[in-house]
């Protein structure tokens, strides 16, 4: 088990090593010249000088060759610093961790609503296969799976705060403020989340251990409820990692719809107002928690399954 | 050696079984009418999509403008109808550029195995540590808005699923043996690759690109409703949401009407690859009768 | 002894997407209390899915007709609860394929004292020792250590005796064993035919034993019963049948042995899809003459107990102008 772990460690090492390139060289796809960028943003167009441009050129280390700017640049990042914002020269870190929180809230709040939703519809459309409540649920899935959540945002806000009233059209604040983001991102995600709930339960039911369970003379609810659920549990959660994913991608878009305050939005908002470090900072920090994420599901994932545990462990 | 023509007739047979899914069918007509649509946009189309009249602005759908104007007087149906090339476009290209590189760099690591499959495999890891949307917004918000930079991002950001599968399915097959059989006849890797393995890792490259080009056409919609890729006044669904959220209240069909497009679009999209990834699978599912 | 089970006319047919197939086509069987039947053919005739049917445990899309009595009752009558009530703890399945017909994330010992809390009311401690004393009393070594693993921690043989131990959990009455030799070894198989041996003597119960190893249900057997393409097509004492099979397919079997010198049957076994006209058998027959093509065969009683169904074998049939052809065939095959 522990050195099982201490792979998986080593490849995520190597592949956040990889993020950080992969980051540090999209930067520098931005067409145009960096330090005429920075001091665009810094000074103002007027009264811009060749000779402030080359200042900065050399104040920032852009004349150095590229790889040489990587290594400082990460050498910087594992210190925690991450440079500062071109627009408000805060410390980027610090920008990202203060919204770092309000992201966490919208995606556990949104994990939550999909959960939900999806666990009871996956399980019951799976062991009433082929009824109405199925073939209903397998069809709003997939409506929900096509409809883009942007517009299913908008169209809550039209009927729920222009409408109705009842609740805010964007912001951040009370409970009031996070049932529209969580639910657009919530309802996106169990759509895709309900069919994959029923398609492992369909899996687990259709196995020899269920005929045995059955031929036991078990009723159908503890057959569904004791042997089912345990097997079909395991590639759920694999199913719930994967959806951390979707959940990343959902709020940088909600959060823009409904001005939540968080990592989303912060990276949107940087990437219009050309603030490179803001976004090489974002960037990097929502890949690594991705990957940090990924991790521990795996780990999880290797603890549930007994065949999995004893194979790399005891 | 026409390990090839004997794998064209069970897909023969699988066009047969496409045609009994009716809702893959229906996809597939949804389909066809939306290309129809993008093709013979200029005779389809009622009003020229760029000509304002701003007399006649925000006005709700009537005989005239059957789907409404928008805030410049523009007929929203023409311009869904010639945003419907655009969006086509986006998906059959770069649906098409990370199939074929998936495919590519799937069936090398898979087939070469070693440093190589090493090597392209820890660069797809790389790529899929981020938020598929998030790095292409990184992607297309650097480069600058335009519809190719969007294009250009998708495709760095879509290749990699490819990769996965069909190096998974070219680790089963290549130890099978007619692949032996042929090489001890003497044909070399590239021909190997194409005539005999490719066509048996076909199946599922075929659903994804299916599934995929829907989802790319959601991204894509994601991308323009966020003020990147083609811009204003080019129709394009993405950004005709993104304009309408100003006027929500009075005028909500600036909204409604790009939202059901993209989303009947991708609906059909998904419902053709259901019903593909449905025949393709293989039929375990059945019990086992003795 | 009264009879337990009375099978009458029953058949089973799946709907697929490739068409209807006749798994069962008309199987008259009667099981008698304490007697041990063994149900033999190849892989893909419908044993199988005979033992399942009389449980009912057969997917959606399989249709049962055909009457099953089990101590009077017919129990195809019988609503899902009235069923679930009788499976394990009257009618117990012994389910082929050990690897996964356990539950991989479940204790051996809660699979085992599942049944004893439903049918003996066990508590739960109560239960799990029990389970262990069962586990012990079929010879599995070191049972309290095995009732706390998983089931893949442990070998073909072991797992197949914890499903013979989930299957008399209940003290049922009538166990059916399905395949309970198959994919295992010479030597675990002989221990499987000893375990099944003393619990027949030890319960009391009638057994079915379905197998395709004539070695096994030799070994077990009372009577032994010939299934091909969903029918029986011999039925008799078991040495009787062993010694002198009278069908021409049960002669093949027999004569397929390795100890009779591994002679195989000509041609496959048919799709139960496209199921041959006349007797079912016929294209493979070397006996086989213009009537097996057209006219089915009965099953006709040609000794006390001993019952074949063939043409050839039927006396109460017109005789043939090609007896004589039939006559030569006799002493060549």
């Amino acid at each position: 088990m522990v050195r099982y772990i201490a792979r998986r460690l080593l490849l995520v090492i190597i592949i956040v090593l990889g993020v950080t390139i992969m980051t540090f060289s999209i930067m520098h796809m931005a067409p145009g010249d960096p330090a005429e960028m920075i001091a665009v943003a810094r000074y103002g167009i007027e009264n811009l000088t060749q000779d402030d441009i080359e200042w900065i050129r050399r104040a920032e280390g852009l004349d150095a060759p590229v790889y040489v700017q990587y290594a400082k640049w990460l050498n910087h990042v594992l210190h925690g610093d991450f440079g500062r914002s071109l627009i408000t020269g805060e410390p980027v870190l610090s920008e990202i961790l203060t919204r770092f929180p309000a992201t966490v809230k919208l995606a556990v709040a949104g994990m939550m609503v999909s959960l939900l939703i999806a666990i009871p519809a996956g399980i019951i459309s799976a062991v009433k296969q082929y009824s109405l409540i199925d073939s209903l649920s397998m069809i709003v899935a997939l409506i929900g799976v096509s409809m883009p959540n942007f517009w299913l945002g908008l169209l809550l806000i039209i009927l729920f705060s222009l409408y109705l009233g009842v609740l805010p059209v964007c912001g951040y604040g009370g409970i009031r403020y996070i049932i529209l983001p969580a639910v657009t991102l919530g309802t996106g995600m169990a759509a895709i989340t309900t069919r994959l709930i029923r398609s492992s339960m369909l899996e687990v039911l259709n196995q020899d251990y269920i005929t045995t369970a059955r031929a036991k003379g078990l009723k159908e609810k503890s057959i569904v409820a004791r042997h089912a659920l345990k097997n079909a549990f395991i590639p759920v959660i694999t199913v719930i990692g994967l959806q951390f994913g979707h959940l990343l991608e959902g709020t940088v878009i909600i959060e823009t719809i409904f001005a939540w305050p968080g990592v989303g939005k912060l990276l949107v908002d940087s990437i219009f107002a050309r603030d490179f470090s803001l976004i090489q900072g974002c960037v990097l920090f929502i890949a690594v928690v991705f990957v940090l994420v990924n991790l521990v599901v795996d780990i999880s994932y290797m603890y549930l399954d007994p065949k999995i545990r004893y194979e790399k462990g005891a | 050696m026409s390990e090839v023509a004997l794998k064209l007739r069970p897909q023969i047979q699988n066009l047969r079984q496409l045609k009994k899914n009716k809702a893959a069918m229906i996809g597939l007509i949804i389909i066809l009418f939306f290309v129809f649509t993008a093709i013979f946009a200029p005779f389809i189309a009622p009003h020229d999509p760029y000509e304002q009249n701003l007399e006649k602005a925000l006005l709700l759908p009537c005989k005239e403008y059957p789907m409404g104007t928008d805030e410049l007087g523009r007929c929203i149906m023409s311009r869904i109808i010639f945003g419907t090339r655009i969006s086509l476009q986006i998906g059959i290209i770069v649906t098409g550029i990370t199939a074929c590189t998936g495919v590519l760099l799937g069936m090398i690591a898979g087939y070469y195995g070693g440093i190589l499959d090493e090597i392209i495999m820890r660069i797809v890891d790389i790529l899929l540590a981020f938020p598929g949307l998030v790095l292409a917004l990184a992607i297309a918000g650097l480069l600058g808005p335009g519809l190719f930079n969007v294009m250009l991002a998708l495709t760095i950001v879509g290749w990699m699923g490819y990769a996965r599968v069909v190096r998974g399915s070219v680790l089963s097959v290549k130890e099978k043996e007619f692949v032996e059989t042929a090489r001890a006849l003497g044909a070399g890797d590239i021909y190997i690759l194409f005539r005999h393995i490719l066509p048996n890792v076909m199946a599922p490259v075929i659903v994804m690109a299916t599934l995929g080009m829907g989802y790319v056409i959601l991204a894509a919609a994601g991308l323009s409703f966020l003020g990147l890729g083609a811009q204003p006044p080019t129709p394009v669904w993405g950004a005709m949401l993104n304009n309408g959220r100003a006027f929500m209240r009075t005028a909500p069909h600036l909204t409604a009407f790009p939202g059901l497009a993209i989303m009947i679009t991708v609906l059909a999209f998904n419902l053709l690859g259901d019903g593909l990834r449905d025949i393709f699978d293989p039929r375990l599912k059945e019990k086992k009768i003795e | 002894m009264g009879i337990l089970l009375s099978i009458r006319n029953l058949e089973t047919s799946f709907y697929t997407g490739d068409g209807v197939v006749k798994a069962v086509n008309g199987i008259d069987l009667d099981i008698q209390d304490g007697r041990i039947v063994g149900l033999i053919g190849e892989t893909g005739c419908g044993k199988s899915v005979l033992g399942l049917s009389i449980l009912r445990l057969l997917p959606r899309n399989a249709e049962i007709r055909g009457k099953v009595f089990y101590k009077g009752q017919d129990i195809l009558k019988l609503t899902e609860e009235e069923i679930r009530r009788l499976r394990g703890k009257e009618v117990a399945l012994i389910p082929q394929n050990p690897s996964t017909s356990l539950n991989p994330v479940l204790k051996i010992g809660t699979q085992i004292a599942e049944s004893l809390q439903l049918h003996r009311r066990l508590p739960r401690e109560k239960a799990w020792g029990a389970a262990v004393d069962i586990l012990r009393s079929l010879d599995l070594p070191n049972p309290e250590k095995r009732a706390e693993e998983y089931p893949h921690q442990l070998s073909g043989g072991m797992k197949q005796r914890v499903l013979a131990a989930v299957g008399i959990a209940g003290e049922p009455s009538l166990l059916i064993a399905d395949e309970p030799t198959k994919g295992l070894d010479a030597l675990i198989r002989v221990q499987v035919v000893e375990v099944l041996r003393r619990l027949v003597l030890q319960t009391g119960a009638a057994m079915l034993i379905i197998t395709h190893d004539l070695k096994v249900a030799a070994g077990l057997c009372d009577e032994l019963a010939v299934m091909y393409a969903g029918e029986i097509i011999e039925y008799g004492p078991a040495e009787q049948l062993l010694s002198s099979p009278e069908h021409p397919y049960a002669r093949g079997l027999i004569a397929s042995l390795p100890g009779n010198g591994l002679k195989p049957i000509e041609g496959f076994s048919p799709s139960l899809i496209n199921l041959p006209a006349g007797c079912k058998f016929h294209p493979r027959c070397p006996f086989a003459i213009k009537a097996c093509t057209e006219e089915h065969p009965r099953l006709v009683e040609i000794e006390e107990g001993h019952r074949v169904r063939c043409l050839l074998v039927d006396q109460s049939r017109e005789p043939e102008k090609d007896l004589f052809n039939w006559n030569l065939q006799k002493e060549v095959g």
